[in-house]
C-alpha cells in the first residue's frame, strides 16, 4: 500500500483551522469534527516493511510449533512430536533473516543484543527469539540425529514454553506505540497473535503428519481459528471509530480474505482432512493464508491509523474533556510538583 | 534562578544515572507569540548540525513548504492562517469598533507577533522541536540503547549504534524521528548536544532573532514561561496557553515546551501526548495470558488422543 497524499479525506475527516473557525464562530456545538494542520499526520507512519508482517505469521508459527512438540512430547505423540520440532527449528532460522532484512543497518543486527532492556519490546524479544533459537535447534538436531533424546525432550519442554511468548510477544512491538489502532488494541492483540500461531501450527502440523496422529493438531487448528478470528472481531468492536481502518480498502479486503481462508480451511480440516491426506494439506494452506491475510490486515491498519490525524486527534480531546481540560490550556497557576517516577522506564535497561 | 513554585522535573535516567556529572537539565522555551516566521531556525538548524537538504516541495499551506519534523528536519516552522480577531473578542462581534479597539490595545500591550494583517486575519508561526520529553517513549522502546538520556537531561540518538529497527518511529507521539533515506539509521534534534559541551546555546535558539527560541535551564524556563503566559493574559490575550510544560502530562513534561495561542492539534501538535510505555505493565499481562492460552491449548488439544 502507498502512502497517500496528506489531504485524503478532504473536508469530511480534515478540517482547516479557518474552517473550524468559520465553524466555531457560527455555532461553537457543531464542532464534532475535528481540527489539524493542514490535514497533515501528527505521529509517523511505522518504516517497517513486508518482512514484520511476515515475522509476525513466522514468529507464531515457529513459537506454536514449539508449544505442540512440548505438548506431544508430554502426552506421548511421538509422530506428531517430532513433525511439529522440525517445523519449529526449521522455522527458526526464518525468523531472524526477516528482520535483518527489515533494519534500516543489517549489518549493525547484533547491537540488538547490546542490551537486555525491560521497557523494549523489541530488545525483549530479540533475547527470547535468540534464546528460542538455540534451543529450538538444540531440539531440532537430536530429533534428526536420533541422539540424546534426553536432551531433546528437554529442550521441546523449553522451547515449548519459550514458544508460547515468542508467538505473543510480537503484539506488543505493535501495541507499544502511538499508533492509535495497534495501542488501543493492546488487550485483544496478544490474542488474535496467540490464536492465529495456534492455528498455524495446528495447520502446518497437519499438512505434514499423517491423518491417523493428526487428531491434535486439527483440534488446534480449530481452537486457535476461533479464538484468533473471535479476538479480532472483539477487538474491532471495542475500537469503535478508531477501529474504522478494518472497514476500509485494502485492509477490509484482506480482513475478508483472513476470514475466508481460515474459516474454510477449518472446515475442510475438520471434515475431509480427516480421512484425506489431500484434503488435510489443502485445509492446512488456506489456515496458513488467512493467518497470514489476518497479520497483514493488523500492520496495514496501523499505517491507516497514524495517517490519518483524526485517530490522534479525536481521541485524546474526548480524553481531555473528560478531564475538563482543553489541551496546554491549563490556567497559568502554580505548577503541580516534579513527575512521579515510575517502573518501567529507561532507567531499567542493563547492559548486556 | 527559578521561582519557588517550579521545581526540577527529574527523568528516570537524569541525574541519577550520571551522579556527579550530571549538568542541569536544559530545554527549549518556544514563545510562539512572538514568531515571525522567518525560519532563521530550519535553517540555523540544517547549516549546523550538517543535516541533508529536504525535497523543493511546494505544499500550499501557507508559507510552510517544510511539512513536519523528520530525519532531515529538526525545526519546522507551521504556518497558520486564521480569520480570527486576537485577544478573544466577544463572540458575534469580530468587526465592531468597539472589538478592533480591544484588539490593538491587546495587539499594542502585549507586542505579540502572532497577527499582522489588519483584516481580521490573524497569523500564528510556531516553531517545532524535538520534545526531549521526562518519559521519552523513543527511548524506552529503543533495543540498541542507541537513543540515551545525556547528562543534560536531553534525548540524543547514538549515530555509531542506531541499527535503524525504526521502533522509536511510531513509537513518539508528536511524530518527531523517522529514519534517513539512503543511510538507514534514525535522525533528530540532539539540542545541539555538541554545542552545550562547549557552554554554547543550540544553533536555533542563537539564530532565533526575536527570542521566541529561548534556549536554558529547564525549570528557570518553565518560571519564565508561567510569567508570560500570565502576563499575555493579563494583558487580555486569554487564548494563551503552555503546552508540554505540565509534568503531570502524559509525556511527564517536555524538554522543550511552547507558548500557543490556539488549540495543539492548529499547529500539528497532539492535543494530550502519551508515552504508551507507561502502558507495558498492562501490555507484558496481556501477553502472557495469551502465552497461557497457547500452552493451555496445545495441551488441551491432545485430550482427544490421536484421532
Amino acid at each position: 500500500m502507498s502512502a497517500g497524499p496528506p489531504h485524503r479525506g478532504g473536508g469530511a475527516t480534515a478540517i482547516s483551522p479557518d474552517a473550524a473557525h468559520a465553524n466555531g464562530r457560527g455555532k461553537m456545538s457543531e464542532r464534532a469534527e475535528f481540527r489539524s494542520y493542514y490535514g497533515r499526520a501528527i505521529i509517523k507512519e511505522p518504516v517497517w516493511t513486508w518482512e514484520i508482517p511476515w515475522y509476525f505469521f513466522t514468529g507464531g508459527l515457529t513459537g506454536a510449533s514449539s508449544a505442540l512438540a512440548a505438548a506431544a512430547r508430554i502426552a506421548g505423540h511421538d509422530s506428531l512430536a517430532r513433525r511439529a520440532t522440525l517445523t519449529a527449528s526449521a522455522m527458526t532460522f526464518v525468523n531472524p533473516v526477516l528482520l535483518v532484512m527489515d533494519l534500516g543497518r543489517p549489518a549493525r543486527f547484533l547491537n540488538m543484543l547490546r542490551m537486555f532492556k525491560v521497557t523494549s519490546p523489541m530488545s525483549v524479544g530479540s533475547w527470547i527469539l535468540s534464546v528460542h533459537g538455540g534451543v529450538a535447534t538444540v531440539a531440532g538436531l537430536s530429533e534428526v540425529a536420533g541422539r540424546a533424546p534426553r536432551t531433546g525432550v528437554a529442550a521441546d519442554v523449553a522451547a515449548g514454553a519459550l514458544g508460547t511468548i515468542l508467538a505473543t510477544y510480537t503484539a506488543l512491538l505493535v501495541s507499544d506505540t502511538a499508533v492509535p489502532v495497534w495501542h488501543e488494541a493492546r488487550r485483544e492483540l496478544p490474542f488474535v497473535f496467540a490464536g492465529g500461531a495456534m492455528a498455524s501450527a495446528g495447520a502446518a502440523a497437519a499438512i505434514v503428519t499423517p491423518v491417523a496422529d493428526a487428531g491434535p493438531a486439527r483440534r488446534l487448528t480449530a481452537v486457535g481459528a476461533v479464538i484468533e478470528l473471535g479476538v479480532a472481531q472483539l477487538m474491532e468492536h471495542r475500537l469503535g471509530e478508531l477501529g474504522e481502518p478494518y472497514g476500509e480498502g485494502q485492509v477490509h479486503k484482506l480482513k475478508l480474505a483472513a476470514g475466508a481462508l481460515t474459516g474454510a480451511g477449518v472446515l475442510a480440516t475438520l471434515t475431509a482432512g480427516r480421512r484425506s491426506r489431500a484434503a488435510a494439506i489443502a485445509g492446512g494452506a488456506a489456515t496458513l493464508a488467512g493467518a497470514v491475510c489476518e497479520r497483514w490486515a493488523i500492520f496495514k491498519a496501523g499505517f491507516v491509523s497514524a495517517r490519518d490525524p483524526k485517530y490522534t486527534v479525536k481521541p485524546q480531546r474526548r480524553r481531555l474533556e473528560e478531564r475538563g481540560e482543553s489541551g496546554g490550556a491549563r490556567p497559568a497557576g502554580p505548577s503541580r510538583s516534579g513527575a512521579e517516577s515510575r517502573p518501567g522506564t529507561g532507567a531499567g535497561a542493563v547492559d548486556a | 534562578m527559578s521561582s519557588a513554585e517550579v521545581t526540577v522535573i527529574e527523568t528516570p535516567a537524569w541525574p541519577d544515572t550520571y551522579g556527579s556529572d550530571a549538568k542541569p537539565r536544559v530545554g527549549f522555551f518556544t514563545d510562539t507569540s512572538i514568531c515571525i516566521g522567518c525560519k532563521a531556525c530550519e535553517v540555523a538548524c540544517k547549516e549546523w548540525n550538517g543535516v541533508p537538504a529536504t525535497s523543493y516541495e511546494f505544499t500550499g499551506h501557507s508559507y510552510d513548504n517544510t511539512g513536519d519534523l523528520g530525519a532531515d528536519t529538526w525545526r519546522h516552522v507551521a504556518f497558520v492562517e486564521q480569520r480570527l480577531p486576537v485577544g478573544g473578542v466577544a463572540e458575534g462581534a469580530p468587526d465592531s469598533f468597539v472589538a478592533e479597539a480591544h484588539r490593538q490595545e491587546v495587539l499594542e500591550r502585549s507586542g505579540i507577533e502572532a497577527e499582522r494583517d489588519g483584516e481580521g486575519m490573524r497569523w500564528l508561526m510556531a516553531s517545532d522541536v524535538c520534545k526531549h520529553c521526562t518519559h521519552a517513549a523513543c527511548l524506552e522502546v529503543c533495543p540498541t540503547g542507541s537513543l540515551f538520556r545525556t547528562e543534560f537531561g536531553t534525548v540524543v540518538v547514538q549515530q555509531d549504534i542506531c541499527n535503524g529497527c525504526g521502533y522509536c518511529v511510531p513509537a513518539c507521539p508528536f511524530g518527531v524521528l523517522d529514519r534517513r533515506d539512503g543511510d538507514g539509521r534514525v535522525w533528530k534534534c540532539t539540542l545541539c548536544y555538541d554545542r552545550l559541551g562547549d557552554e554554547l546555546e543550540p544553533a536555533c535558539a542563537k539564530a532565533c532573532p526575536t527570542k521566541s527560541i529561548q534556549f536554558g535551564e529547564h525549570d528557570e524556563l518553565r518560571a519564565r514561561a508561567q510569567e508570560r503566559v500570565e502576563r499575555l493574559r493579563a494583558d487580555g490575550l486569554a487564548e494563551a496557553r503552555l503546552y508540554g510544560e505540565d509534568p503531570g502530562d502524559g509525556v511527564g513534561g517536555a524538554g522543550a515546551f511552547f507558548l500557543l495561542l490556539d488549540e495543539p492539534e492548529v499547529y500539528g501538535l497532539p492535543p494530550d501526548p502519551v508515552d504508551t510505555t507507561r502502558d507495558l505493565g498492562e501490555m507484558w499481562k496481556a501477553a502472557g495470558l495469551a502465552a497461557g492460552a497457547i500452552a493451555a491449548g496445545v495441551l488441551a488439544s491432545f485430550a482427544g488422543g490421536s484421532r
